[in-house]
């Protein structure tokens, strides 16, 4: 970890266009929870619908998507990555600081927001609203490291995240059984339907995979995919066109 | 005192070699690198500054590698070409986190320093995405220095600066040379070279073509052959008549003449002269003792490429 690094990345994570976009997201989640208790009352159903179909299935992998790729990627595209790289700075800690600011983004604007929402809709019944801020925040954690180890391998990181979070998780993994297994959203819905305990069944806020294998898998692809991408940004070619 | 070694380098991406088994020894002082565009001077700049491997040969500093040897930045100061930077700070707040990420004892003193040296005090607390062109090189000038380097590698500094910062910066970067540091910036310009470099390296087609002080750079320039393209009523008769001139070393006959006062506007004469002020002096009164009416006489084309690629096949 390195507190230059970090504030560089808040700063260029935050300004500008980019906030607003990050902001949108949990902004729509509230008034959605907000109406939807307006108009539907305290409906478990309904808050598992909104909580796992919007905040872990689009929210998260979103925000995972803007942070992971915009911590490293303007930067790689612009190549004011040299003034990094032409440091006595360690490169793993350099990808370590920029993860954890992108991962602590989307805690905060994605976890804490599906917290709140979880209480605007059910109060603390059932567990959903802890359930949910659990499982959105280990999925952005993962899903930040997913993408900025994209962002460090390919130019195109933004489209194969969109790709990979929307096409392949939400529709091929509500479809195709093996491809669950492979899900991050599938892993974190494991850990929100151990903590949500015995109502999760019924509620359908059911995971495709096992809680063990689950937390293996998404520790393994956090640590995996962010030791790996250290390792590629110390040898990354920056383009030398103007 | 910091001597960069570049042995045998040679660097390839897929099928295009950018640096062909280059040598050179860059010692204390400037240097100048100089090339047409597309010569690979960013791309041994970049291996110089370790932000690319060659694919053989070796690139070290005072006897260390320095690609992959991120220790080595306490010892060079890069200069990027491109312009971006963290450009939502100021440019204070930019050389501040420089000199942090130097972990330097004193960033703020080390920040100060620098961008006094740079003359851009003035102006630190703006913003950077609000920079003249000047400005940003000035503060990109700052981050290399932060640190006090031995070693500076600056890619095309120049570029786009108006005469006036081209002046300060030329200075600036004679001091850092007479300081005793190693100082190494790349151009497309003679000119600009000459002013500053006290050494010349010069790379043509990823090649070391010539090295040496400005003189010797300047000589092997103007003492070249230097080619004309001539046009006149009977080219070949002209062709034959300047081949017995000892300032000539070859002539090219382009599509024959039909004899005399059958110009066809499309022939002409390529004469590659050894001593061209001897040349231009004979050619008039060659052609009146022969009879034949000169139309044209012109230089060929006297780009620096030109320039440079009989540099290589010298
Ligand atoms: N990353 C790269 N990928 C492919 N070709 C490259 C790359 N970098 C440079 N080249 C090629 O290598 C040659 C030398 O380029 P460069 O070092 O930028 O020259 P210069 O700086 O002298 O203009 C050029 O032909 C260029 O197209
Ligand atoms: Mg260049």
């Amino acid at each position: 970890m390195n507190g230059t690094v970090a504030r560089l990345t808040a700063r260029g994570l935050l300004g500008r266009r980019r906030a607003l976009l990050l902001l949108l997201l949990p902004a729509v989640l509230l008034s959605l929870s907000a109406m939807a208790r307006g108009l539907a009352g305290a409906d478990q159903q309904l808050a598992v619908t909104l909580l796992g179909g919007f905040a872990l299935g689009t929210l998260v992998p979103l925000l995972g998507l803007i942070a992971g790729t915009g911590a490293i990627g303007p930067e790689i595209d612009d190549g004011s990555i040299v003034y990094l790289l032409t440091k006595p700075l360690n490169r793993h800690a350099i990808v370590v600081t920029k993860f954890a600011v992108a991962a602590a983004v989307v805690t905060v604007l994605g976890a804490l927001p599906t917290f709140a929402a979880g209480l605007v809709l059910t109060g603390t019944s059932a567990n959903l609203a802890v359930g949910y801020a659990v499982g959105t925040a280990v999925a952005g954690v993962a899903y930040c490291a997913l993408f900025l180890l994209l962002a460090v391998v390919t130019r195109n990181a933004v489209v194969i995240g969109l790709l990979y979070a929307l096409v392949w998780e939400t529709l091929i993994g509500q479809f195709v059984p093996g491809a669950q297994a492979l899900s991050i959203q599938q892993w974190s819905l494991a850990v929100t339907e151990r903590i949500v305990g015995a109502p999760a069944e019924q509620l359908g806020a059911t995971s495709a995979v096992g809680l063990a294998t689950a937390v293996v898998l998404l520790v393994v692809v956090t640590a995996g995919a962010t030791w790996y991408a250290g390792r590629q940004l110390r040898t990354i070619r920056l383009t030398s066109e103007v | 005192m910091s001597t960069l070694q570049i042995s045998q380098v040679s660097r390839w991406f897929a099928n295009v070699v950018a640096v062909n088994d280059v040598t050179m020894t860059i010692g204390p002082g400037v240097t100048g690198l100089l090339g047409p565009n597309g010569a690979g001077k960013s791309t041994l700049i970049h291996m110089m500054g370790g932000l690319l491997g060659p694919s053989t040969g070796s690139v070290t500093l005072d006897g260390d590698v320095i690609w992959r040897n991120e220790q080595i930045y306490r010892r060079i100061g890069l200069v990027p070409e491109r312009e971006a930077m963290y450009d939502v700070v100021t440019g204070w707040e930019f050389v501040l986190a420089n000199a942090r990420l130097h972990r330097l004892p004193d960033p703020e003193g080390a920040a100060e320093r620098a961008l006094e040296t740079v003359e851009m005090t003035g102006t630190q607390d703006r913003g950077i995405a609000g920079y003249s062109k000047g400005m940003k090189q000035r503060i990109k000038m700052a981050t290399a220095l932060v640190h006090d380097p031995p070693v500076l590698l600056l890619d095309e500094p120049f570029n786009g600066m108006d005469p006036r910062q081209r002046l300060q910066l030329m200075e600036l970067l004679r001091e850092m040379g007479r300081q005793g540091r190693t100082v190494l910036f790349s151009s497309h310009i003679l000119e600009e070279v000459e002013q500053v470099a006290s050494n010349i390296q010069v790379m043509v087609a990823g090649r070391h073509a010539a090295s040496g002080d400005f003189r010797e750079i300047r000589r092997l320039m103007t003492e070249r052959p230097h080619q004309y393209t001539i046009r006149s009523d009977d080219d070949r008769a002209l062709a034959a008549a300047i081949m017995t001139e000892g300032s000539v070393s070859g002539v090219q006959l382009t599509s024959t003449g039909r004899g005399i006062g059958t110009h066809d506007g499309g022939g002409a004469l390529h004469v590659q002269a050894t001593d061209f002020a001897a040349f231009v002096r004979t050619l008039p009164p060659l052609a009146r003792r022969h009879g034949i009416r000169l139309y044209e006489v012109a230089p060929a084309d006297e780009s620096l490429e030109s320039v440079f690629s009989y540099l290589v096949s010298r």
